[in-house]
């Protein structure tokens, strides 16, 4: 006989204003089987859990219903409450009156009626819960991260450091990303590659991490703790074992016009290049798009003048399979390019640039050895005009979020500038001045009050070019909503933050979810904010949401934290609630196989003693198994059912409602 | 033969009559039929979306329901304030539940929303362009400032022009008639637009900006798409003259214009003998392109 409690939270205000929690465990006293009914102000809390617990060990209690929040926010806490009291955890349901009831409904009787409908529900389907018991799954304790700018090198390193394996993949042939092509960093001004550089040769020296450049991740599969991952290793056409390093081969090489990614196409590279003279690896690829032996089957120059034979150009993609047990995304971001601003005439003027070119001009590593110089014809400009929110925050422009990091980079940018000419003359375009940081809003007070930078707040409608000056037309708010017009050499656009062309795909292979702009998605913007809703799949940096340095590195340092702490077990524990097949009933159609989005149906031969087979039928992968309850809706034969939500289960919650007149004696 | 809807607006049946007879002349040697949709009426221009938002639906979406009448389902707006009313009516209809059911019974009509309203450069892409490229015989020796205005490219939910702040469509024809055009820094400014009768001293001080750097750069002549601009860079010279340092003759052609020049077309019948500026010696350098054989 089912000795079921029943335990009505208030939340506070949050279900008492609107619903009669009194009334609720009343009227739930009154339902079959409920032996105990009360309601409390917090149930979350420490004196609501012990009154669980007590009820569970003073009332025999076989089952418990807690009308409180939704399971997502408290059903492992209530859950863990009646393990600790004794009973099985899986004994215990949430009844949802916060979301489904008094959020969404005005104060009135018929909303306590609603209330008290859906504890009735619960207590239903709670007689017909089994006790289950969670799954065990090995760990692989090897972690993969995807990207090496600084996000994946601060996760690889901590992860490394405590002790487990580490690989990482990178795209390009160097790690650093792009904190590696940046000048100076704020609010402290200390040189990015400085403090970046010694990290990077970290990760290729660390004996726990092993490092795979100019890699891309081809497929995922499997699930927590047991990833299978293959990697794609791009065929470099240098034999990076055999090769030192010494340039020979780039010097030769007679394809040099190609332009630069890692100065932004403001210099020049060759055919077979390494990005920048501090790479790691330190080592060169032959972009075969570019190259003369691979376009047309000629020239072979690096071959012939490589003293150690490293040039191989035979080499073809090879595809590394590896098996981790959790996985950081740290692929960073990507800037708004091109076309995108006709009325900025970014890409029809050569002086008209973005944030990342204005770095490259900026950093002694750049292709000006960090004298600014424009574009166009090399002079020194004189005066520069700086517009923050060039693309954000526009929905005109499909991007209405705030890219973070421009307010910050742009009074940088005005202000090393000011500290390379002193008689230059700086001016920023801003909507607002978003400077939330420790010493953030000082460095851009330091910007305007000390460096003299002339911050305007408005937008800029056009940028055209009179006799070699680019004529910024724009307006002033704060002076009575004129129009100005400022004359200037350069012009740098603090383009909008965005996710990278192929994050998309990233996502469908991570099995990830992603927002409408293609950054990936946290699993709680507040509470999980470095994991993914998918387990085993944490996110650093950028790839989530435009990001500075320092937020980068304290989420990568959150990624480790959640690896470590997963690694530190031997075994992981599943939720049980996953499908199970009835062999006897089953018909071997296979059905299930061919719908299970998981691939954790298999198939399973019965035979009897002596060998002969007596029938194929269907084996639900536990490890695989996400409980989503498909092949139970196409299993003809009615052989399928789920842990927790069967059939018999939701029947009795759907007869529940069917015969509440009969229960509320209405 | 093609057909395609024809509503004049006020405009191309009065002030910008060249506007009217020039269309029709490159139409017509493109063998595109067009038909004016009858009875039309007033767009309801500035006047009814500034006092009352349900006659400045009306107005529009009965010209529109006129063409659905005639069985058209494109209709040519050569007036590019007309072309935004048509344009915002047929949006409006789209988008607004209410006018779904009461428009059709202010304008005794069906409305079914089967007609698209077509600028005249939509038209000329659309319809034009593909049959005339071997017809053009005149070369023109000059360098055209395109100028759009702000009813082309604005609001954003009504216009089909690409790059709106700095579009490239009109370049892009007058290229195909083998003319030159400048790229230059005031293609989509305001010229003043309805201030023209109540505040010409600020349509002569924004016009002039826009002459001035399309002089600057070398223009031999400026094009235009909408009847509003022309009568404004065209008529109030004297004004625009007076906010310059330097006095402009620089002529201001409807893009049905050149085209037509390029076309071999005469001069008087694409009216450019009816602009308050001489085009004379925009004529003068349009000549014969010689067939070697």
């Amino acid at each position: 006989m089912a000795r079921i409690g029943v335990f009505v939270c208030h939340c506070g205000e949050n279900i008492a204003s609107t619903v009669d929690c009194e009334k609720v465990a009343k009227i739930a006293s009154s339902f079959p089987g409920v032996v105990y009914s009360v309601d409390y102000k917090y149930m979350c809390s420490d004196p609501g859990q012990n009154l669980i617990k007590e009820a569970i060990r003073e009332h025999k209690l076989t089952g418990v219903v807690v009308a409180a929040c939704s399971p997502r926010m408290h059903e492992p806490t209530f859950r863990k409450v009646s393990a600790e009291a004794g009973l099985n955890p899986y004994l215990t349901e949430m009844a949802n009156l916060r979301e489904h009831c008094s959020w969404v409904h005005f104060r009135d009787d018929t909303t306590t009626e609603k209330a008290a409908e859906l504890v009735r529900v619960l207590v239903e389907k709670v007689k017909h819960n089994e006790a289950l018991y969670p799954i065990k799954v090995p760990v692989t304790k090897t972690a993969l991260v995807i990207g090496g700018g600084i996000g994946g090198i601060q996760a690889a390193l901590d992860i490394a450091n405590s002790g487990h394996k580490v690989i990482m993949v990178e795209k390009n042939p160097s790690i650093g990303g792009k904190m590696a092509q940046l000048s100076e960093t704020f609010p402290t001004l200390d040189c990015s590659q400085c403090i970046l550089t010694p990290r990077m040769v970290e990760v290729a020296q660390h004996t726990n991490i092993t490092l795979y450049t100019y890699s891309e991740v081809e497929s995922v599969d499997g699930f927590i703790g047991n990833f299978k991952v293959t990697i794609r290793q791009k065929a470099k056409s240098v034999d990076h074992k055999a090769c030192t390093g010494c340039g020979l081969c780039i010097e030769k090489c007679p394809i040099k016009k190609i332009p630069d990614e890692f100065n932004a196409g403001l210099g020049t590279r060759a055919a077979i290049y390494v990005p920048f003279p501090q790479a790691v690896p330190n080592k060169p690829v032959i972009d075969r798009e570019h190259c003369t032996y691979f376009l047309k089957g000629k020239c072979g120059l690096c071959k012939k003048v490589c003293p150690a034979d490293a040039i191989h150009y035979e080499q073809q993609d090879e595809l590394i399979k590896v098996d981790v047990g959790a996985i950081v995304v740290a692929t960073g971001y990507d800037i708004k390019h091109s076309d995108f601003f006709p009325e900025y005439g970014y890409g029809k003027y050569p002086d008209v640039i973005d944030g990342l070119q204005f770095e490259r001009l900026a950093s002694a590593s750049g292709p000006t050895l960090g004298v600014i110089k424009r574009p166009s014809d090399g002079k020194e400009p004189e005066s520069i005009v700086f517009i923050a929110c060039a693309g954000s925050r526009d929905p005109a422009k499909g991007i209405p979020y705030c890219s973070k990091i421009c307010c910050m980079y742009t009074a940088k940018h005005a202000m090393l500038f000011k500290h390379k000419n002193h008689h230059g003359k700086a001016t920023v375009f801003y909507m607002d001045i978003r400077a939330g940081g420790k010493m953030y809003d000082e460095f851009v007070r330091r910007a305007i009050e000390e460096d003299d930078v002339n911050y305007v707040r408005g937008r800029v409608s056009k940028i055209y070019e009179r006799n070699g000056k680019l004529i910024v037309c724009g307006v002033d708010t704060l002076l009575n909503s004129r129009p100005v017009e400022i004359e200037a050499d350069m012009v740098v656009l603090a383009t909008a933050a965005i996710a990278n062309s192929d994050a998309e795909e990233l996502a469908q292979k991570l099995h990830i979810s992603y927002d409408p702009y293609h950054f990936f998605s946290e699993a709680h913007p507040k509470l999980r904010p470095v994991e993914t809703n998918t387990a085993g799949i944490m996110l650093a940096g950028a790839c989530q949401a435009p990001k500075d340095i320092p937020d980068t590195v304290s989420q990568a340092s959150g990624t480790a934290a959640k690896v470590v702490a997963l690694f530190s077990q031997n075994e992981l524990t599943r939720e049980p609630l996953i499908a199970y097949v009835n062999n006897n009933t089953c018909v071997g159609c296979f059905l299930c196989q061919s719908v299970c989005p998981y691939f954790a149906i298999e198939k399973e031969e019965i035979r009897r003693r002596d060998g002969s087979l007596v029938k194929v039928v269907a084996k639900i992968n536990p490890g695989l198994c996400q409980g989503c309850g498909t092949c139970v809706a196409l299993c003809r034969s009615k052989s399928i059912d789920i842990h927790g939500y069967t059939n018999r289960q939701i029947y009795a919650e759907v007869s529940a409602l069917y015969n509440r007149r009969e229960y509320a004696g209405v | 033969m093609n057909k395609v809807g024809y509503f004049p607006g006020c405009s191309l049946s009065g002030t910008a009559k060249e506007y009217h007879l020039s269309l029709l002349e490159i139409a017509k040697i493109a063998g595109v039929d067009i038909i004016e949709l009858e009875d039309w009426n007033c767009c309801g221009a500035t006047a009814a979306h500034s006092l009352a938002s349900t006659l400045a639906v009306a107005l529009p979406a009965r010209n529109l329901a006129i063409a659905e009448k005639m069985q058209l389902t494109d209709v040519l707006v050569p007036c590019a304030a007309c072309y935004s009313r048509l344009a915002q009516a047929k949006y409006e209809m789209k988008i607004n539940e209410k006018y779904k059911t009461l428009i059709p019974q202010l304008i005794e009509m069906d409305y079914n929303g089967t007609v698209t309203p077509l600028t005249v450069l939509d038209f000329i892409q659309k319809y034009l362009i593909d049959n005339l490229s071997d017809k053009f015989v005149n070369k023109i020796n000059a360098k055209f400032a395109c100028y759009y205005g702000c009813l082309l490219t604005r609001p954003e939910h009504l216009s089909t022009i690409e790059r709106r702040e700095d579009p490239q469509i009109m370049e892009e024809i007058i290229a195909k008639a083998q003319a030159k055009s400048i790229d230059w820094a005031y293609k989509v400014e305001c010229c003043g637009a309805g201030l023209s009768m109540t505040r010409t001293d600020i349509v002569g001080k924004l016009s002039a900006r826009i002459l001035n750097d399309a002089q600057m750069r070398g223009a031999d002549a400026v094009v235009v798409a909408c009847p509003m601009c022309h009568s404004n860079l065209d008529m109030r010279r004297p004004e625009i003259n007076q906010n310059l340092e330097f006095k402009t003759d620089i002529p201001i052609l409807y893009i049905t214009q050149v085209l037509g020049l390029a076309l071999g077309i005469n001069p008087k019948n694409l009216g450019l003998d009816k602009h308050f500026v001489s085009t004379q010696r925009l004529i003068s350098k349009v000549e014969k392109i010689t067939v070697e054989v």
